[in-house]
Formats: structure tokens, sequence, C-alpha cells
């Protein structure tokens, strides 16, 4: 038997040797196949390709360009370059000698004939100044005058402006004097560069970014902790509703998204304000005295009520598509089994719940790490976050760089808990929906 | 707990009456006894109120009225937990975020027992269903019928002497809800503890139970074994309900003894029958014959009841032919032809003398 299969029956390749196969109009099957399954990939592409195309333009590209900015530098290597080849090789002690002066004025000579949206000193003045304050009016008082400079130019700055007598100032410009930074982010840490270059930490009243991302990671906590509090008796009571009246209550629980923000805003301060409702109430029953009004708005308490209002459909929604599919035959089985209710609740009921809560404290807490407009109409200064300074530094002082390195910071630090969540807990245990 | 001396009193429905809404009954009146070691098993349509008996019996319903006793104590106001009573459900109820072996643990772990004790327990109860090998696996890799099995054993880790189940073979397919079935009955006997089961499927319940509840619209219909509730339906729904049945309706003209006498609706023949639940003279009655009881008898033949049939359709199963004949106005009258050797062919338009004995013809309430 086994002679004969060995042998005994020839194998298709053995009787057809090398024969293709080929479809019905003699093209080469393997071919044909190949050309079918690059459209497929081609129309699948097609189907993607817009909301790509979108993402990239509005998502990728401007995270990118920000990443990009909290570490891009060009303003002083554009403006000074003859500067700052002459500054090579300087100790970083003394002012600087005729050499690098003479650079700087054909710096500021090779400025003035430029056209004058390229000119490079406004820029170099605004970038120098988030070091060195003052920075900004030495650069351009001088440039008013520089054309009457005359050989030697140091005396010349020196008579100008003090600042081109501190090492301080040359000590930046030769710092910064590279396309690349890690000034701004040393900045975002409440740190600053010391005489000798070294990176150190600010005084103590000049520190806020830390704090705040402190701050903003304590709050982002504690309002998650609040939404799971507040969150997962309705989502279980929800869950044992009869379809009709879960949707009913769901309604309840979506209003939030559903008011406009400066209702909900308005709304907030007539009931949260010191003569507001709550405290009119408490007063008139006699809970606090008029003296000892509550301040509910305006501070860190104002920002925690309003956020967890607004993020609470954020922690329901999961919970409750959760707890929707656990069937109630597990609770009993555990109480069949002998367990006590509190115990087949904590053994068996909640740990189930653990993808929704999970799900549920990652939307939550991401959204509210990041949230700016209710801290910036509720807050007051004590309930700010860390977005809140992101966005005074883009529309205020116009510091994009530091903006940006905050801003990446909190993009990073995100992830980094993400990964963190996903090590713990798994992200695929999460189910959103 | 149970130490009571009755044993055939071990479980004790006490006229029982359950209403959801508080207007209509789902369970009327229920009177049950289930003895110490007993496979009981409740058989009913849906909506006949054998599984909230049942969840009454679990205590995660409560009786409206009336007494549910166990072991001559009445236990209505004791809550699920306390009762020592297994369950097995019907989509297992295995907790998914546990493994097999955490799964049998849970009830020993919950009543404070020994870690070493515990897991010679589980082991045990793993062993018994064949599952040794599967402690570490979580539910959702096993198949339907390996966690039927875990989920037996679990019922039974703790050494429950009642267990509940709500049809627990209802997910599984055919064949491995036969092998099941047996399964379940040897560890009934190797056990001896007391079984109350829960099913639709007549089968299932004639196949492992000692006794069959029948119920219907909240009242137990019957309740026998399960040869007697095939061979002696007392009421046209048992016999209906439980194997396959021909009926005949019509009124009873003449009793005499246990036999009676009734002239058919539809044609106005009399055909002899067992008295079993007959008013008396004059009353509508339906007559019901199982179709393996009914003969093809030879022209000159001499039977009870004979009545000449029209051949209508052939079902070809193998072992048997259905023969589905019109007789007496009845055109879904089905007579069972054994496929031996010598057996008549038959086909269809044949005209055919049926005959079956007195004895096989029982008379039952009109329905």
């Amino acid at each position: 038997m086994a002679q004969a299969d060995a042998g005994g029956i020839p194998t298709a390749s053995e009787h057809e040797p090398r024969r293709k196969l080929v479809t019905a109009d003699g093209t080469p099957l393997k071919r044909a196949l190949q050309r079918a399954e690059r459209r497929r990939v081609l129309a699948a592409f097609g189907l993607v390709a817009p909301l790509l195309i979108f993402l990239l333009t509005v998502f990728i590209f401007p995270i990118g360009q920000m990443m990009w900015r909290s570490v891009d530098n060009p303003q002083v290597v554009n403006a000074l370059p003859n500067t700052l080849q002459a500054l090579r090789g300087w100790d970083g002690q003394d002012v600087p000698g005729e050499a690098v002066f003479a650079a700087l004025h054909a710096d500021y000579m090779a400025d003035q004939d430029r056209p004058r949206r390229e000119q490079a000193m406004g820029p170099l003045g605004i970038r120098l100044n988030y070091e060195l304050s003052a920075a900004r009016g030495a650069i351009s008082r001088t440039g008013r005058n520089v054309d009457t400079f005359e050989a030697p130019f140091r005396e010349a700055f020196l008579d100008a402006h003090r600042l081109w007598g501190d090492p301080a100032l040359w000590r930046v410009i030769q710092r910064e004097g590279r396309p690349l930074t890690a000034a701004y982010y040393v900045a975002a840490l409440d740190r600053e560069y010391d005489a000798d270059g070294n990176i150190v930490q600010r005084d103590e009243n000049r520190r806020i970014y830390v704090s705040l991302y402190g701050r903003t990671l304590a709050l982002s906590l504690g309002i998650t902790f609040l939404t799971f509090l507040l969150g997962f008796p309705i989502a279980y009571y929800m869950s044992i509703l009869p379809m009709r009246q879960a949707n009913l209550l769901m309604i309840c629980v979506l209003l939030p998204f559903w008011t406009s923000l400066l209702v909900r805003t308005t709304a907030w301060i007539v009931l949260l304000q010191q003569q507001g409702v709550i405290n009119t109430l408490l007063v008139s029953v006699g809970i606090i005295g008029d003296d000892g009004r509550l301040s509910l708005i305006y501070n860190m308490t104002g920002t925690i009520i309003a956020m967890t209002h607004i993020l609470l459909p954020f922690m329901v929604l999961p919970l409750y598509s959760v707890m929707r599919t656990i069937p109630p035959s597990y609770m009993r089985a555990a109480k069949s089994l002998g367990a006590t209710p509190t115990t087949a609740f904590r053994r068996v009921y909640f740990p189930q719940t653990l993808p929704g809560i999970g799900a549920g404290a990652v939307l939550v807490f991401i959204i509210s790490i990041g949230y700016y407009i209710t801290p910036a109409l509720v807050g007051g200064q004590s309930g700010r976050m860390i977005s809140n300074e992101i966005a005074r530094h883009m529309q205020q002082s116009l510091n994009w760089g530091l903006a940006a390195a905050l801003g990446t910071m909190l993009l990073v630090g995100v992830l980094i808990l993400y990964w963190a969540y996903n090590k713990l807990v798994g992200a695929d245990t999460l189910k959103l929906g | 707990m149970f130490d009571v001396r009755d044993d055939a009193g071990f479980v004790r429905f006490d006229r029982v009456q359950k209403s959801y809404d508080g207007v209509s009954l789902v369970v009327k009146d229920l009177n049950l006894d289930i003895a110490r070691g007993e496979f009981m098993t409740m058989l009913g349509p849906s909506g006949s109120g054998k599984t909230t008996c049942l969840m009454m019996l679990a205590g995660f319903e409560t009786a409206t009225s009336g007494d549910i006793l166990l072991g001559g104590k009445p236990i209505n106001n004791i809550p699920p937990h306390k009762r020592g009573i297994g369950m097995v459900f019907q989509n297992y109820a295995l907790f998914p975020h546990m493994t097999v072996g955490e799964n049998l643990a849970f009830p020993l772990e919950v009543r404070g027992m020994g870690k070493s004790e515990r897991e010679a327990k589980v082991k045990r109860a793993l062993d018994m269903v064949q599952m040794g090998a599967f402690a570490g696996r979580r539910p959702a890799q096993l198949s339907g019928g390996q966690q039927q099995r875990i989920a037996l054993s679990r019922a039974l880790v703790f050494e429950p002497e009642l267990v509940l189940m709500d049809e627990p073979l209802g997910a599984l397919d055919k064949n491995l809800r036969e092998r099941m079935q047996y399964e379940i009955k040897h560890i009934h006997e190797n056990l001896g503890v007391t079984v109350v089961y829960v099913t639709h499927d007549q089968t299932e319940a004639l196949t492992m139970s000692d006794k069959v509840a029948v119920f219907d619209d909240g009242r137990i219909q019957q309740l026998a074994p399960p040869d007697v509730l095939y061979e002696e339906p007392e009421n046209a729904f048992v016999a209906g309900f439980i194997g396959e049945n021909n009926t005949l309706r019509g009124r009873v003209t003449r009793i005499d003894g246990d036999i009676c006498t009734v002239r058919l609706d539809d044609g106005g023949a009399e055909v002899q029958a067992l008295r079993v639940n007959v008013e008396g003279e004059g009353a509508r009655t339906t007559l019901s014959l199982r179709p393996e009881r009914v003969r093809i008898a030879a022209p000159e033949e001499e039977v009870d009841n004979a009545f000449d049939a029209k051949v209508a359709e052939l079902i070809y199963l193998g072992d048997h032919i259905r023969v589905r004949v019109k007789v007496a106005g009845n055109d879904e009258f089905i007579v069972k032809v054994p496929n031996s050797a010598k057996g008549r062919r038959v086909s269809v338009g044949d005209a055919l003398r049926l005959g079956w004995a007195t004895q096989d013809c029982r008379a039952l309430d009109p329905s």
C-alpha cells in the first residue's frame, strides 16, 4: 500500500509538469488574484482616506507642530549669525571683546537691509525677553540708532544700553544660539539656568507649573472618584430597571450634554454664589450663619462641582453598558452558594463591573486633565488647571514655545498614565459601549 | 438542619400560591411532597409555574401564601444564602472572572473552610465530573458541556442535601444533552442527593426522574413516575403533553364498570374505552390513544375496536414508519408501524382496517 502511494499514483506536478493555473481568458491565476487583492486594498483605502486626511490635517499635523514648536528655536540663529560665530570660544565670564561687537553691528546692519517683514531683530527681542527681562528693550532701543555707530563698536553698544555690558545677556545669546532648545521645558518645570549654565530650581515664589500639574492631577483624580461614587449606584439602578424607565433615567443623566455651556454656567452661578440659592437655603435653615456663607464658586470647589456634573455621563455610560450585560443569575448563584448579599456583591458583581469602571475612569480622567473652559469660568484662582495656563500663554503672553512645552508634557503625562493603566489592568478590558 | 425522620416529606409545598401582580395567580394551591433522595422533575410548558416554584424553593421568590418546608421546617423567611440548597442555572452562571477552581472554592470559602480542606473538596468535585484537569481554566475557555459539568459540580461541592436544576441542559446540542442526562442521573444515584429538576423537555423528564410533576396553568396536573405518566395519563393535558397521542372526541353513552362506551362526534361510531376521567353518562370526553398501540388488523381479525382508515401520508423514520391516516373525521391520526421484515407495506391512498385494545384507549376529561 505504501509502495503504491509512493510510486504508483503520480502526483499532479509529475503528471503535468509546471503547468500554470490560468483564468478563463488566459491570464495566470496568480496574477489575476494579486490584481483583485490590490483592487480590494485600494477600495479599503479609499473608504478610510477621507477620515485619514482629515485627521492628518486637523489632528496629527497640529500636534506634531506643537511638539516641534516646544523645541524650535530659530530666532537667535536667524538674527545674529556673525555674532554667534564670533562668540565661539568665549569663556562666558566677562563681557566679550570688540570682535563680537563688530559682528553684532554687522548683524544689525544686515537685518536693516532686509525687507521689513523678514527682519529678525523683533523676534529676537521677544525670544531673549523670555530668558532675560529687559532684553527686548535693549535690542529694540539699540536698533534705533545702530546705523550711526562707528568703531570701536564695543563702547558704542555699551553706551546705547547697559544690558550689553551684562554677561548674562551674552550667556543667553550663546546658549540659545542653536536651532533647537530645551529652554521651554526648563521653564515649564519651574527651573532656570544659573550663571554657570546649570539647571536649577526657580525661587519659590516664581514656581507655578509643577504645583499646577500636581493640582490638575489631584483634581482630575478627585473628579474621577466623585463621578464613580455618584455614577455607580445610578448605573446599577438603571441596569436593573426595565428598558423604558432606564432610558428615561438615562436622559436625566445625559442632560448636561444637552444644555449650552453658558446656560449651565449661569445656573451654577445662581446656585452656588455667596448670595445664591444653596447658601441662602443653608442660612435660612440655620445650618450656617449669615457671616459663614460658603464659597462654592470661583474656587476649587466650583471647579470640582461643575466638572463632576459635566463628566458624570462619561462614567455612567460605560458602567451602565457593562452592568446591563451582567445577568442577575450571577448574584443568585452566589447567594445560592451561601454568600451573603454583601459578599455576593463584593466578590461576584463588583469584579465584573471593573471593565466599565476602568473605561469610565480613563475617559473622565483624560478629559478632565485637559479641561479648560469650566475651570476658566467657575474656577477662580484656586480652581485653575494646567490647561488654563497653556491657554494664557497661547492668547495673552504669546509665548507659544512655553505653551507647546506645557501641552507636550500634558500629552506625554496622559500617555504614560494610559501606558501604566494598560500594564496594570489591560486596555483590552475597556468597554466603552 | 435536616434531622427530621419524615423522609417522605423532605421538601413540602403546603397550599402554596404565588402572584406577581396581585391579580392573577401564577401558582395555584400547590401541594407537593418530595422524598429525601428523590429525583423530582417539574415538567411543563413555559408559563406553567414550574420555574416560579423552583425559585420559591431556592428563596429568590417569596410565596404569596402557604408554606414551603425543608426537612420539616418552614423556610419562607430564610434568605437564599442560608438555605444551603445547591442550584444549577440555565446559563450555568459560572463567575467569569474566576477560574474553574475558584468558582468551586467559592461556596466553601464563604463558609469559612480552610484552604487544604477546600482544595481537597474542589478536587473531588471536579473528579466527579471528569474535569480534574481544568481547575486553572476560565469558564469562557470551556465548551458548553464542560461549563455544564462545572456548574453541576459547583452546586454539589458544598454537599447540599437538595440540589435544584433550572433547565440545565437547555443550551446543549442533542447528543451532549443525552449524555449529560445520564451523567446527572448517575451522580444523583451515587450521591443520594435530592434533586428538583425543572424542564420543558418531556424526554429529559422521562429519562431522568423518579417522579414527574406535570405543570400547567399554575397547577400540578399529574404527579407520577415516568412510566405511569406515559401509560396512564389522568387527563387530556398530560396525555397530549407527554409523548405522541391520538385524540378522538365524543360523548359517553354508557358506563359499565371500568369500561365506557363513547359515541364519536364525527360519524357517530361507538368506541369502547377505559374509564379514567369521566364524570358520568352523557358527559363529553376526549379519548387518548398512543400511536404504537394502534395496529393494522387483518380483515377477519377479532379486535376490541375496529375502524376503517385511509392512508394520507407516510413518513419514513428508519426503525418505524409513521402513517398518518384519516379515521372518524380525524385526519391527524398517527399509527406507528414497525419496520419489520414481515410487516405489511402500506402506501398512500390504501384503505386499512385499524384496531386497538379497549385498555389502551383512555377516556379523559374533555379539553
